[in-house]
């Protein structure tokens, strides 16, 4: 199973400029920010705090905001594209 | 010299350049435009506002440019009209309605798009674009006509058939999503990271909300340069509310104006008030809604700026108040009869806030209260159908004293 996740241009320069992404073997939202955790140094800090994700980022699965899901339990299926966005937009 | 400094995160401080970019790259947080004021005589400053044009480019210096832009269509200079029977209606003391209708495209958002699509054209993009709940969609169809920039207008597919309408006909690309507000938003910001575009709203947004101050600026200058003690403003992502407060702190700051900031009310619809329950909870973060409004215009259901509303509510004594759809036909009703001002659902919205801290006592007989009426009647004409009822009679004397029997009677 294998999840896509799609990355802001603010986190390419810890992500050696990929924009996109895939992690094998998550169920869930936070498990896919885990695997993402462990493959590029220093991305935890710029989107999380205190283990939840810091106020002004966004992440959504299939372009729902997993705010309206279960969050980072949100589960995740193979295929299902996670999307990271900053939240400040709009208005 | 020019005020204008840097981009600096409103979280961590970080600053950037005055490039294209909103979000900060360590943690997120929003991009705000600095000024370093210290240079800024407040005479000369003054002198400069008073000969300047009839137009935001009058606080020329107080926008994020290093010389006024030339700009093709001129926005903002909107009247504050005396409201006194609207406030002897209310049991109020002084109440002055901004009538933002006023402006090209008759909201004012006018002012944020002139003084974003002037960025993005000095930071080369020849196409803007937008996500929009209607207003902004007209303001970037026309500006972008006048200066001749091929747009983009992204907006929900149920929008009011006139901000449709009144967006197409400026000659824009204009796309309708199937979705919420918040979808197309988090669209845009997708797109924006794939196409050279000036995004008025994602990678240009910190020059955009600039251009809400220049409202304060309006609204102290024609009270001879004096701040009101209340102001009551919409909220959809909490930016003209914010940006409201900020520009009264700069001419505090340079000495234009004396005295405390305001106390700010925000004003939501209650089927789309993610703010005012963060308020109400004592949070202060806001936990996004689906909305389900008659005031789309506001209809934002993941505020940006729904933190620093919050923040300002509380810090000014004020609130964040929502009111109901058939609150909103009422206010739109009672605005239009007592100023002669018609205005949107939002405009209904602010009204019967305003109403709503009246009847509870909140606002002191001898306060001067600011209502800031954002935008056009015509454009939500859906919101008053039904509301009054119409004559029909034949061109006769006989039948137009059958039907106004009464008045016939007593004249």
């Amino acid at each position: 199973m294998s999840v896509t996740v799609k990355i802001p241009t603010q986190l390419r320069n810890v992500t050696a400029g990929d924009a996109e992404t895939t992690v094998d073997e998550a169920t869930t939202v936070g498990e896919v920010l885990d695997g993402l955790y462990d493959r590029y140094d220093g991305l935890r800090d710029r989107i999380a705090e205190d283990g939840d994700l810091r106020r002004f980022v966004n992440v959504y699965v299939g372009g729902e905001d997993i705010r309206f899901l279960d969050g980072l339990d949100t589960s995740v299926e193979d295929g299902d594209e996670v999307t990271i966005l900053p939240a400040v937009a709009g208005g | 010299m020019a005020a204008v400094e840097a981009l600096e995160c409103k979280e961590c401080g970080a600053r950037y350049a005055l490039e294209a970019r909103h979000a900060c790259d360590s943690c997120f947080g929003p991009l705000e435009v600095t000024y370093d004021f210290s240079g800024l005589d407040r005479e000369g400053a003054k002198r400069r506002i008073q000969a300047g044009p009839a137009s935001v480019w009058r606080y020329a210096d107080f926008l994020p440019f290093e010389r006024p832009p030339r700009t093709a269509l001129a926005a903002g200079v909107s009247p504050l009209i005396r409201a006194d029977r609207l406030a002897e209606r209310l049991g109020l003391g002084e109440v002055w309605v901004k009538n933002e209708a006023s402006n090209p495209t008759h909201s004012f958002k006018d002012r944020v798009v002139t003084v974003a699509l002037a960025k993005a054209q000095e930071l080369g993009y020849e196409v803007v674009a937008c996500a929009s709940t209607g207003n902004l969609a007209n303001a970037v169809a026309a500006h972008a006509a006048a200066a001749g920039l091929e747009s983009y207008v992204f907006v929900p597919a149920d929008l009011e058939e006139q901000k449709i309408l009144a967006t197409g006909v400026y000659g824009t690309h204009l796309v309708s999503v199937n979705g919420t507000y918040d979808d197309v938003n988090r669209l845009c910001s997708e797109l924006a990271a794939e196409r050279e575009w000036g995004f008025v709203n994602v990678n240009v947004r910190p020059y955009y909300a600039e251009g809400s101050k220049t409202l304060a600026y309006e609204v102290a200058e024609q009270l001879g340069f004096e701040l009101p003690d209340r102001v009551v403003c919409p909220v959809a992502s909490g930016s003209l509310f914010t940006k409201i407060a900020r520009g009264f702190e700069e001419w505090r700051e340079v000495g234009l104006v004396e005295g405390d900031l305001p106390t700010f009310n925000g004003a939501q619809a209650e089927g789309c008030s993610p703010v005012a329950q963060a308020f109400e909870a004592g949070l202060d973060v806001c936990k996004p809604v689906k909305p389900s409004t008659i005031a789309k215009s506001l209809a934002i259901g993941d505020p940006a700026d729904g933190p620093y509303a919050i923040d300002l509510a509380r810090r000014t004594g004020g609130g964040i108040d929502s009111v109901t759809d058939d609150e909103i036909r009422k206010g739109i009703g009672l605005l239009a009869e007592t100023t002669g001002v018609f205005t949107e659902t939002a405009g209904g919205v602010t009204t019967a806030v305003l109403a709503k801290l009246a009847e509870r006592g909140d606002i002191g007989a001898d306060e001067r209260v600011v209502l800031v009426i954002t935008g056009e009647g015509l454009k939500t004409l859906d919101a008053v159908r039904g509301s009054f009822e119409t004559r029909v009679i034949e061109p006769t004397t006989t039948a137009f004293a059958e039907a106004f029997q009464r008045e016939a009677v007593t004249s």
